[in-house]
């Protein structure tokens, strides 16, 4: 079933039903896994080199080493399918076309790590999405693939419950200890690390949390052997990604291709394109949070982790948003400004309140209403939420409108007003730091 | 209370419960039943949920005010989402918005006088390849324009 790149969604018709999945094979992994020990299942996960897909691009295989083994406290795994990030809509696939392959996924991941159960959970405006994991589950428990059945099915005494979780519209879930809060029946606020869940996690005890399409790769890992899925695409970053790209192109749409998949390859080849023929004005390579790049630094990029890095961006999660030279950078500064002033919970103050500055300044540049010292309050203000907040949208907030600036400054000047004259002393404000006057010209 | 649950409402609400290892957990099912059968969370709603979960209204209150899905007032019995986030405002959601805001005669999240519609500015909804993109109730509709919109909303019973 699985040929690269089609790993994470083979081209095969009607896959995401149980007989067809059955079919080409599915299933199969798991009993490969249950063949192993749970520790050998670990190490292949490792020696696979599979990399978290929801952004941060954590080494899966370390991640479930982390889990304490030889206790007997319950062990939760929680599925993130809250896919908020603007930008990004890959994990709504996979609950399309291929949810037995996430199921699969839990299985192995559940065996390798001993969960008694787990949560999977998806955003609520996916509620058709929702409806398909849950047939989709239904399915399997009826069939005995999992929960209490299972034992018998595949004749081991491992088994594992799974639940599907709707959330209700909150960007803050998919940030995984605002998730574990949600879960939990709270107001899904983000919580301090250390403690961190694989020591403290869903009701204080051990969790994981994993991408989606994380865990949809692991059959396939498993399937066809770490080593082979190690040797496609980039080296420190391998396996194939879904790519999400959206914005000015022809062709927009999910493609899984490779890692370390040339970006120029991605946007002209795979999509088709820029429409009319445009100059491309900008990039953002992994959802709305990730720090733009410019067009003319396009030429030669790789899409993996480590290639971005070195450009001071990352790949999130490879939600391409391409715009062309007709862009309004500012505009789109104020709106992804605007949607992270929107979804900050409110916990931290430089977040809470920063998100709300940077958004009001933007709005004084759109509006050609700000002076250029103005630019430099929205850095000095971004600057400041970043690394003092609880959770990573402070970061996600802030890389965005730090990385516009840094690279479409000229764009942002020439929203400034017309420069003042300063034709008295400014003696109110003597002591301020900017030279601008109150006094304008017109 | 004049709202309350039915009996087989309340055995699923059981049965919600012992998915987790603790059944405060289930306040986001049972805040989506109760969204379900009563198309919006009154007061009266929500204390019916805090009495079914052996829970605080304060904090039912608090969960539900949390995510903007649940919806703390009445809404349209269609309601009318808009996405005007990056990758929808790239490729004309915004202008979108301002044309079905025309159309409808009501802002963000407010209800026509007739409680037929609603309208609501969405963040992003996870359909950026299929730009611009709106939803009416649970529906997407992506690749939409202007004209089709209009076609749709009037389409609505």
């Amino acid at each position: 079933m699985y040929t690269a790149p089609n790993i994470v969604l083979p081209q095969i018709k009607d896959l995401h039903q149980l007989k067809v999945y059955l079919a080409n094979g599915g299933y199969e992994a798991y009993k490969t896994a249950i063949r192993s020990t749970a520790d050998q299942v670990i190490d292949d996960v490792k020696k696979s080199g599979l990399r978290g897909r929801g952004g941060a691009c954590f080494p899966t295989g370390l991640k479930w080493s982390f889990m304490p083994k030889g206790t007997d406290k319950p062990k939760y795994l929680a599925i993130n399918g809250d896919e908020s990030e603007p930008g990004s809509f890959k994990d709504r696939l996979i609950f399309e076309a291929n949810p037995h392959q996430l199921i699969e996924g839990c299985l192995i991941a559940g065996y390798a790590m001993g969960i008694s159960k787990v949560f999977i959970y998806i955003r609520g405006e996916y509620h058709a999405w929702v409806d398909m994991m849950q047939k989709a589950l239904d399915d399997a428990y009826e069939a005995g693939l999992v929960g209490e059945g299972m034992k018998r099915t595949f004749n081991h005494d491992y088994s594992v419950e799974i639940v599907v979780h709707k959330g209700a519209g909150a960007y803050i879930c998919g940030e995984e200890t605002s998730l574990m809060n949600s879960l939990e029946g709270d107001r899904a606020y983000p919580r301090y690390k250390p403690p961190f869940p694989a020591n403290k996690g869903l009701w204080g005890m051990p969790t994981t949390i994993n991408n989606v399409e994380t865990i949809a790769t692991v059959p396939a890992i498993i399937a066809m052997g770490a080593e082979k899925y190690a040797a496609i695409g980039a080296p420190g970053h391998s396996g194939t990604i879904l790519y999400g790209v959206s914005g000015h192109v022809n062709k927009p749409g999910v493609y899984e291709l490779p890692t370390g998949t040339l970006l120029t390859e991605i946007i002209e080849n795979v999509c088709g394109g820029v429409p009319g023929g445009k100059k491309i004005k900008a990039i953002i390579p992994g959802g709305s949070s990730m720090p733009p790049l410019r067009g003319d630094e396009i030429e030669g990029v790789k899409m993996d982790e480590e290639s971005l890095k070195v450009l001071g961006t990352h790949i999130g999660t490879a939600g391409i948003m391409v715009m062309d030279e007709d862009t309004d950078i500012v505009a789109v500064t104020l709106r992804i400004a605007r949607f992270y002033h929107h979804e900050s919970c409110g916990q931290c103050t430089p977040c809470r309140e920063g998100t709300g500055w940077m958004e009001k300044v933007l709005h004084r540049l759109d509006h050609h209403e700000a002076t250029s010292s103005d630019i430099d309050l929205l850095y000095s203000v971004a600057s400041n939420i970043e690394g003092n907040t609880v959770c990573a949208l402070g970061e996600a907030a802030a890389w965005p409108v730090k990385g516009f600036i840094e690279k479409f400054r000229s764009e942002f000047e020439a929203r400034c007003k017309p420069s003042r004259s300063f034709v008295s002393l400014n003696v109110v404000h003597g002591r301020r730091k900017s030279s601008d006057t109150l006094i304008e010209t017109s | 209370m004049t709202h309350s649950f039915s009996t087989e409402e309340l055995s699923e609400i059981t049965k919600l419960k012992s998915q987790y290892p603790d059944a405060k957990a289930a306040i986001m099912p049972v805040l989506w039943m109760a969204q379900k059968k009563w198309e919006w969370l009154s007061e009266d709603v929500l204390r019916t949920v805090a009495t079914v979960m052996e829970l605080p209204y304060a904090h039912v209150l608090g969960v539900a005010s949390f995510y903007t899905m649940y919806y703390k007032k009445p809404m349209g019995r269609h309601h009318v989402q808009v996405c005007t986030n990056v990758s929808c405002m790239l490729r004309g959601g915004a202008e979108l918005y301002a044309d079905v805001k025309g159309k409808l005669g009501v802002g963000h999240n407010q209800t026509t006088a007739d409680g037929k519609y609603s309208l609501e500015e969405v963040e992003c909804m996870g359909a950026c390849g299929g730009a611009p993109m709106i939803a009416i109730n649970e529906q997407f509709f992506e690749n939409v324009n202007s004209a089709k919109v209009m076609t749709l909303i009037d389409a609505c019973e």
